[in-house]
């Protein structure tokens, strides 16, 4: 069968990194085609808080969400008004003394990189956020965070590429990939290109049998909407050791102020629990850690409680490069929770690759080789899908 | 009480088939915990207990007082934390209620589809305006117009009378044919045509027109009018209430969340009313449109047979074809004409709670990603009101749902003996 499609780039999957990667190489001229096994970003894109964060726990974190964050900032006025991008800013808080000092250091951090940051004792938090718990010791307030809707940015960012020439394909399930280019869909039509890149999240492991990638659940519940009784996304300082714990299940207190009054109730991390239904112990054990921060949630009514997979590596940190030993096929997943932070600066770092151009950013951290050659599914036989 | 309650049969829905299951299942010497939202027991046909309820209900009324069954009224299914449990929460507290078996008898809704004005105060289900007549809502000398289908705006009309409405007219969507041939039919069930000929006869005076219905309500911040097709001419009427109801839907979120098989939109049992999963039934209305009769006959099924006295139900499951004929019938004669799903207009709200419009839904192929682009039904109604019009309007299928069932205090999800197992 002759292929369907010819371009320089084919992009399997359009959630958040898909959409903002093709948005990027159509931008510069590519043509590109974005197949989608279902419907736009509507995976782990559509799952996640959309909390535009800077992480400072490694230099390749800080690098790319901080460059992520930029980006998206310097964009919000092209946002959609239903993309819900606000400014709230992000407070760290601090339970007792031992975690004020880490929050200093987190400031020193900060500053080192020339962010902004405050310092809150307890009395200028209470004045800030006066739902919270009054034992809390402070807060490091990080003014520049933000956040919005993703699954509408997710959108907006495919619809620009769209509007650039990119062709969508919806309901085009890939069952294999070759290194020649060429993209075998489940109903047996061709794609070719003169790149592919998988920005297929967790379902990347399908195409790419022993990737070091694994679903990492995380469970979010919203509230009914109410008039604004908190400003800033919360967040406590403990959320870091939460979230890059290599294992077991772990609950970080995060809440986030929605543009429609309601609240966004996070966070849980849980590897080996694939099941997409609601952990009940789990979520029990978030909200009375959301409790203990925010007692007054107690009589908020819940009004949807859900999970969604993050596409987590070993070292947390994405896979964007190519894929070793490869020469035409690339990556652009595993970004575990920061996928909607960060997909803007990975989008221009793997366009510049693409193109190969120097990117801005040091590529280095997340070049896929670091986990060493990994090999591609039998051509013949693709693994876990339905012929 | 105790936080965590045990029964043997646990009841869901205390109308006539809750009720009848229940009255059945004691009758075995079960332990049968009755759970209803509402402050009674009665459900929807019988709301207000057994004073405002007619003669035939009374037995059924005074039967279940005479059981052992255990009733929480006022309680509603929040959530199902674990298999053989139950969240429940009231105004006030949550609960847990562990159960062997399970008889779901979760009723219907009006299926409310939106055309201009639909969002108006004045303007509510057909049944709507029942229940809220029935629920104290002083209707006396208010012009009232029904529209819609089915047998229910009959039954609305009658009540509104009696509370002393004007009821200037009812719109009955289905053309004369359908209706000829339903009332040609019915004369195989005297009882229903005995409580027709009773309507009509309350009804005396008041004009049906059928092959009608609205094409707008009017008015700037409240009703004050509305639009009419009725046959092939329009007319324009002032009012001061509006009901309209395009005739029942089951209630299946509980069943759907247990992972019960729904087919067209009920519940699908076998001869013992036994879902697609073992010892949870389903019953009444949330098995497929039938009435009362059905969903007596049905409940004492479901009784019988979770309790173990099989033969009594198997004996009794033959009656059950009658009714599911009459429950065809009903769905055939008052099929939704097309029209019916064209009057939206682009600025028209589907989904009230998240303000969004036909126009808005259009661009989308699917629930999921309008859902996901919009937020429709993402309020607080959870699509329970904008799904059923999706489905109408677009064709879309529900996508995934997500718990709680209903708006459930964060505390009551806290209910301490669900945690049974904390993460290590």
């Amino acid at each position: 069968m002759n292929p369907v499609m010819h371009g320089d780039v084919l992009i399997i999957g359009a959630g958040i990194i898909g959409s903002a990667l093709a948005e990027q190489c159509a931008r510069r001229g590519l043509r590109v085609a974005v197949a989608e096994a279902a419907i736009p970003a509507a995976g782990t894109s559509a799952a996640g808080m959309g909390h535009l964060v800077v992480l400072d726990d490694n230099p390749a974190e800080l690098a790319l969400s901080r460059d992520g964050l930029a980006r998206w900032q310097a964009r919000r006025h092209e946002l959609p008004a239903n993309a819900e991008y606000r400014a709230c800013g992000t407070l760290w808080l601090a339970r007792d003394e031992a975690e004020m000092q880490e929050a200093e250091r987190k400031q020193a951090g900060y500053q080192q990189h020339g962010l902004s940051s405050n310092l809150l004792p307890a009395t200028a938090l209470r004045k800030l956020e006066p739902a919270l718990a009054p034992n809390l010791a402070g807060a490091l307030q990080v003014p520049d965070d933000a956040v919005l809707y993703p699954p509408v940015a997710s959108r907006w960012l495919l619809q620009n590429a769209q509007a650039l020439g990119a062709q969508l394909w919806c309901k085009a399930q890939v069952s294999s990939v070759d290194d020649e280019g060429v993209a075998r869909l489940a109903d047996g039509r061709l794609l070719r290109a003169r790149h592919i890149v998988i920005a297929a999240g967790n379902a990347s492991a399908t195409l790419l049998p022993g990737l070091p990638l694994k679903p990492r659940k995380g469970q979010l519940l919203i509230t009914e909407r109410y008039p604004q009784r908190i400003r800033h996304q919360l967040v406590e300082l403990g959320y870091i050791r939460s979230a890059h714990a290599s294992d077991g299940d772990s609950v970080a207190f995060n809440v986030q102020p929605r543009a429609t009054g309601q609240l966004l109730i996070g966070s849980s991390r849980q590897f080996h629990d694939t099941d997409p239904a609601i952990n009940w112990p789990l979520l029990q054990a978030m909200l009375s850690r959301a409790l203990e921060y925010l007692p007054s949630l107690r009589q908020l009514q819940a009004l949807r409680s859900w999970a969604g997979f993050r596409p987590a590596t070993p070292d947390k940190l994405p896979l964007l490069g190519k894929v070793p030993g490869h020469s035409r096929l690339w990556l652009a997943t595993g970004h575990e929770g920061l996928g909607i932070t960060t997909a803007l600066a990975s989008a221009h770092l793997l366009a510049d690759l693409l193109c190969e151009q120097a990117p801005a950013l040091d590529p280095t951290p997340y070049n896929p080789a670091r986990f060493g050659p990994w090999s591609l599914a039998d051509q013949h036989h693709p693994v876990g899908v339905a012929a | 009480m105790s936080s965590e309650l045990h029964t043997d049969i646990a009841i869901i829905g205390a109308g006539p088939a809750g009720m009848a299951a229940a009255i059945a299942a004691c009758a075995q010497g079960a332990h049968v915990t009755l759970v209803d939202d509402n402050p009674r027991p009665g459900g929807q046909i019988w709301r207000g207990g057994p004073s405002q309820a007619p003669a035939s209900a009374s037995s059924t009324f005074r039967q279940l007082a005479d059981s052992q069954a255990r009733l929480l009224s006022g309680f509603r299914v929040a959530a199902i934390p674990a298999p053989g449990q139950l969240l429940l929460e009231d105004p006030h507290r949550a609960q847990v209620l562990r159960y062997g078996k399970l008889i779901i008898a979760s009723g219907a809704r009006e299926r409310l589809l939106p055309f201009p004005g639909w969002t108006l105060p004045g303007v509510t289900g057909a049944g709507g305006l029942q229940a809220l007549v029935k629920g104290g809502l002083d209707v006396r000398d208010q012009h009232i117009v029904l529209a819609g289908t089915g047998p229910l705006l009959l039954a609305s009309a009658a009540t509104l009378r009696a509370a002393g409405a004007q009821v200037l007219l009812i719109a009955e969507q289905a053309p004369w044919s359908q209706l000829a041939r339903f009332g040609w039919a019915l004369k195989a069930y005297p009882a229903k045509l005995a409580q027709a000929a009773s309507l009509a006869w309350q009804l005396g005076g008041v004009p049906y027109h059928h092959a009608s219905h609205v094409l707008a309500a009017l008015g700037q911040t409240r009703l004050e009018g509305v639009q009419l097709q009725l046959g092939a001419r329009t007319l324009t009427l002032p009012c001061d209430w509006l009901g309209v109801g395009y005739g029942l839907l089951p209630n299946t979120e509980l069943l759907r969340a247990l992972h019960c098989q729904i087919s067209q939109g009920a519940a699908e049992v076998d001869a013992l009313m036994q879902t697609s999963q073992a010892g949870i039934y389903a019953v009444g209305e949330a098995t497929g449109i039938g009435g009362v009769d059905k969903a007596l006959l049905e409940g004492r099924i479901a009784g019988l047979a979770a309790t173990g006295a099989v033969a009594a139900a198997q004996a009794l499951a033959p009656r059950r074809k009658r009714q599911l004929a009459f429950a065809a019938l009903l769905d055939k004669h008052f099929a939704l004409q097309p029209a019916i799903t064209q009057l939206a207009q682009p600025d028209t709200l589907v989904c009230r709670c998240e303000d969004v419009s036909h126009a808005s839904l259009q661009l989308f192929d699917s629930w999921r990603e309008a859902k996901l682009q919009t937020r429709c039904g993402m309020g607080a109604c959870q699509g329970r009101i904008c799904g059923a019009a999706c489905e109408s309007l677009y064709g879309w299928q529900g996508s995934g749902d997500r718990p709680p069932l209903l708006p459930t205090r964060l505390g009551s999800l806290l209910e301490p003996t669900l945690a049974k197992a904390n993460p290590t």
